[in-house]
């Protein structure tokens, strides 16, 4: 880490990451603005999680992993646990949007079993 | 919870075991040290014994050890899973900026091949962590899975890559073990 070139790389490598996810975030809430229907809203937010925080993640990874202090990758379990929660209160909402018979728009094909 | 009939041998009512789940230990004991984000022989020391006792006290919540078969179709599995994420998303960005009007949403009923409880769980995961379809319910039988997509232009298509890309890995390493 000693020279200059290498940190401005390592930086510019932190925040493409940091943008990244950032700007994933950013679409999935512009997403939950711009769809018509409920249905369609919660594709929004299954973006924020996946990618949204997945790239702010491993900036992160990267800039606690070369701050001296060895390798960091605690962050790692965020991902994990956001991965393995995030499909389960989708699949509750989307349940309880269609126990609630909520309209989905009318283009929509297939309908959902009575 | 009924007991399902995948794991024959397993599910037999038995004493409490000193070592019920290995896998789920090394998973455990992973996840300590991640937590810990620290190597050192203290932190293993005490995940192990975390590792061991978790899994011995709440051996009565998971009665049928799960069986991992194919370690690597697994590996191969997340590769491909995590891959997706990253492909549908940019896709999934392009369609949200773009003329809404365009999208053509469905509800897809997805007939399942899997019986297993854990291993519909982890497919429906699968399907929802994909961005651009959400699974939105299961059948009482657990026959089939109601899918949202956000845009998709052929079902049969868009059902058939589904069962083949997800829930055939998943159907190899969790349940390739013959129905009784």
């Amino acid at each position: 880490m000693s020279v200059s070139l290498d940190s401005a790389l390592l930086e510019g490598l932190i925040s493409f990451f940091l943008l990244v996810g950032a700007a994933f975030a950013l679409i999935g809430s512009i997403g939950l603005m711009r769809l018509p229907d409920f249905y369609l809203r919660l594709h929004g937010p299954a973006k924020a999680t996946t990618l949204g925080v997945g790239g702010i993640i491993i900036g992160s990874v990267i800039f606690f992993s070369t701050q001296g202090d060895g390798l960091s990758l605690h962050e790692l379990l965020i991902a994990l646990f956001l991965f393995i929660t995030a499909p389960v209160s989708c699949h509750i909402v989307a349940k309880a949007a269609l126990h609630l018979k909520l309209e989905a728009v009318e283009r929509t094909r297939g309908k959902p079993w009575k | 919870m009924n007991p399902q009939p995948a794991t024959p041998s397993s599910t037999a009512p038995k004493a409490r075991r000193w070592f019920p789940h290995p896998a789920l230990s090394l998973f455990l004991l992973l996840l300590w040290l991640l937590l810990a984000n620290d190597v050192s022989v203290g932190q293993v020391v005490l995940g192990s014994i975390l590792a061991w006792v978790i899994p011995w006290l709440t051996q009565g919540f998971w009665p049928e050890s799960l069986r991992l078969r194919h370690p690597l179709v697994l590996i191969k599995f997340v590769l491909v899973v995590l891959w997706d994420i990253l492909i549908a998303n940019l896709i999934l960005a392009v369609r949200i900026l773009g003329p809404i009007n365009k999208l053509q949403p469905a509800f897809m009923q997805v007939p399942l091949d899997i019986q297993h409880e854990f291993t519909i769980t982890l497919f429906a995961s699968t399907i929802s962590l994909t961005p651009g379809t959400v699974s939105a319910d299961l059948s009482l039988d657990r026959r089939y899975l109601l899918v949202h997509s956000l845009h998709v232009t052929y079902i049969d298509a868009a059902i058939a890559e589904m069962k083949q890309r997800y829930e055939a890995p998943l159907k190899e390493v969790f349940e390739c073990s013959p129905l009784p």
